[in-house]
Order: structure tokens, then C-alpha cells, then sequence
């Protein structure tokens, strides 16, 4: 009584095993039926199993217990690893982009490629359940990228980052922005090989975000508090919410942006040269 | 709702590992779950029936062993048991630690026949 878990769909299926809810991961203006390029160890395998065993073991009840000892993640980090080894070789910096739904993902990455796109060569992964309309607006900039729709999953894991950057083609030396689906709760355990992960916040959300969701401010290396040019009609305390993050993870670095007028957009650049590999 | 994918990852684990060894059955799965693992007990309960389903888990009896979390302050060297990441110290009242227990997310062990 086997059953094939397809790899490649485990993370984002709702346990039907039925193909049409993996991942689909699409350039713009491509369609779905494309094929999913994948690491070797995508258990296809259809193994069929045709033991049809007639269960005339002895009822000694031969018991074994095997202690195996594995991590449940550990299949996500080994090829999150591999993927990190990949970016290495390149001199790739990698930079996986987390935050709720609204924060201003896809405006500040829009921002950030079109200011720097003549400093840095990007290339950008775009995570969503539905819809090609973050790559539609990224493409608009004449930025490679991918979209990797999740169906039903509500995070990106590493094999599918992997199977949207070999549909890229990376250039040495660049810079891989890859926009997390919007979910504050389960991105946090899926290391997908980046090496900064970068967490956003908006002044229309509250303040007190990073306490109630602590595992992604944990897990990150920068904070961006963005659409700081609403302050004044907000009830969003900066302070605050920057004391909560830093309960949580005291090494956090914080810069205060508005990617609509371009606001403390200076700071985070230089930091974006500063930190490339 | 990662908690669904969590449960995939222990039955890929428990399929893959059961025939290797040829095994007929899983009688009982031993997992270790920490307390700071990020997985929500109710969620992985809710998940499990449907994950299981037509698998070698279906009828394994699932022990788990919860591990509450533990912390060393970085400060004054303090161990304290912690319910959120942002506990500070009792002592000196730091918020710089190192968790070092309760983020288990491992499958221990497999009893087969």
C-alpha cells in the first residue's frame, strides 16, 4: 500500500497527490503545460508495487524498531544548501523577500530595480498562490523573471526556487531578488538557499507585527518598515515596533522607506552595494 | 497551514525508510516535535488523517515527544525556560540567547513488522 508522494508537490498540495496543485512556474507570456525543470531526487518513481502478498507471515510478529533519526526539513535544507552552492559558485547574491500581504513587496522591489538596474544585474523569482501580474509588472522593467504559482501552498520552498532560477539563467555577479508568496506564518521555516532574508513591514499594519508573528523577524537579517510617508495618519509607533523586533532578534537592521515617494529608498541601496557578494 | 506539508515530509520519511527495509507495516511512528519548532499541534492533528491517508502511516500509532524550550542568556550565562521568542532573561533581563532546545522537528524512530 505505497503510495508515491511526488516530491515536488508535497509542499504546497492539499494531500489529493493530483499534479494539478503543485507549483507552476512560468516566465511572462509562457503557459501552463510548460514543464517544471527538477533536482534529481524528484521521486517520480512510479513504483507500482504489485506485491500482492498473501500475508502468510508468521504471527510471530517479527517487531523492529528503526531509529532513523531524521529531520522532517531536511530534504527542504539539502536542497536549500545545494541552491546556496549554486549562488556561491556564481557570485550570486540571493535575497528572499517575506512579509503579509499589502506590505509593499512587489512596489519596493519595483523601486529598487529600476533605480539600481544600471549598478546591479537582478534577476527576480516572483511567489504567489495565483496570477502572473507581479511578473507582469516586473517584466514591465525588462527584469528576467519567473512566477512560480503555489496553487494551494502558502510558502516557496527550495525545489521550487530552484526549478524557477533554472529557467533564469543567472549571470555571475548578479543579484537574485526572490518575492516570497505574502504570509507572515510559514515562509519562516523554508530556507530556500538565500543568503540575506529580508522582512517588510507597513505603518498600516501594527506595530506590535513582529511579536505576533516573532519566527520571521527571527529569521532575517533586515527589516524594511515601508510606507513611512503615512506616519502622519497612522497609528503606527516606529519605535515600538523596532524595540518588539529587536526583543526577537537583537542583530536585526531596520531602514525606514516609502517606495511610493522614494523616501530612506538611499540608505537601503547602499546597503544593497555594501552587502553584494 | 504548513503544518500539511510537515506531515507529507513524515510520511515520505516513513514510506521511504519502511522499504528500504522491506517492511509490511508501520505499526508506530516516534516523532520529536520542540515546542519552538513552529509547527501548531492543532493544525499538525487537523493535517494528519489526510496526509496519512492510503499510506503505510494509516494505521501507525503516533507517539510524539513534545520538548519545551530552553534558553542560555548570552549575557550572564542564565539557562530559562522559554514560551516566546522574545522572553528576556530573568536575571539581567537580555534579550540575546541561544535556544538550545525545543526547535526538534525530527522522526526518531519507526517500529515496522
Amino acid at each position: 500500500m505505497l503510495r508515491t508522494i511526488n516530491f515536488e508537490t508535497m509542499c504546497s498540495t492539499c494531500g489529493c497527490g493530483h499534479d494539478e496543485n503543485g507549483p507552476t512556474i512560468l516566465k511572462p507570456g509562457e503557459f501552463v503545460g510548460a514543464s517544471v525543470p527538477q533536482f534529481g531526487l524528484d521521486h517520480q518513481h512510479d513504483h507500482t508495487h504489485t506485491h500482492g502478498h498473501t500475508h502468510d507471515h508468521s504471527h510471530g510478529a517479527e517487531k523492529t524498531i528503526l531509529q532513523i533519526e531524521q529531520e522532517i526539513l531536511g530534504q527542504n535544507d539539502l536542497l536549500a544548501q545545494r541552491n546556496r552552492g549554486y549562488f556561491e559558485a556564481k557570485k550570486i547574491t540571493a535575497l528572499n523577500l517575506v512579509s503579509s500581504p499589502g506590505s509593499g513587496k512587489t512596489t519596493i522591489l519595483e523601486t529598487t530595480l529600476d533605480d539600481l538596474k544600471d549598478k546591479i544585474d537582478f534577476s527576480v523569482i516572483e511567489g504567489d498562490q495565483q496570477t502572473m501580474n507581479d511578473a507582469d509588472r516586473i517584466d514591465a522593467l525588462n527584469i528576467p523573471v519567473v512566477q512560480v504559482n503555489t496553487g494551494k501552498g502558502c510558502h516557496l520552498d527550495s525545489n521550487m526556487v530552484h526549478g524557477a532560477f533554472s529557467k533564469l539563467d543567472l549571470k555571475e555577479n548578479s543579484m537574485l531578488m526572490i518575492e516570497n508568496v505574502g504570509n507572515l506564518v510559514c515562509p519562516a521555516m523554508f530556507d530556500l538557499g538565500e543568503n540575506f532574508r529580508v522582512v517588510i513591514i507597513s505603518t498600516t499594519e501594527g506595530d506590535d507585527k513582529p511579536i505576533k508573528y516573532p519566527d520571521m523577524f527571527e529569521h532575517s537579517q533586515v527589516c524594511l518598515i515601508n510606507k513611512v510617508d503615512l506616519l502622519p495618519y497612522v497609528n503606527f509607533d516606529v519605535e515600538r515596533a523596532k524595540d518588539y523586533a529587536r526583543r526577537i532578534n537583537p542583530n536585526l537592521i531596520f531602514f525606514e522607506i516609502s517606495a511610493t515617494t522614494g523616501q530612506g529608498m538611499e540608505l537601503w541601496y547602499n546597503w544593497l552595494m555594501e552587502n553584494k557578494v | 497551514m504548513h503544518e500539511l506539508s510537515i506531515a507529507l515530509g513524515i510520511v515520505k520519511i516513513a514510506e521511504d525508510e519502511s522499504a528500504k527495509a522491506n517492511a509490511n507495516s508501520v505499526k508506530a511512528i516516534e516523532l520529536e516535535i520542540g515546542s519552538m519548532s513552529g509547527i501548531e499541534m492543532d493544525s499538525l492533528d487537523f493535517a494528519w488523517p489526510v496526509a496519512v491517508k492510503d499510506t503505510v502511516l494509516e494505521n501507525a500509532k503516533r507517539d510524539i515527544d513534545y520538548i519545551e524550550a530552553k534558553a542560555r542568556c548570552l549575557e550572564c550565562e542564565t539557562e530559562y525556560d522559554i514560551e516566546h521568542i522574545f522572553d528576556a532573561c530573568p536575571k539581567c533581563k537580555s534579550y540575546f540567547k541561544d535556544i538550545y532546545k525545543g526547535r526538534e522537528l525530527r522522526v526518531k524512530a519507526l517500529e515496522i513488522e
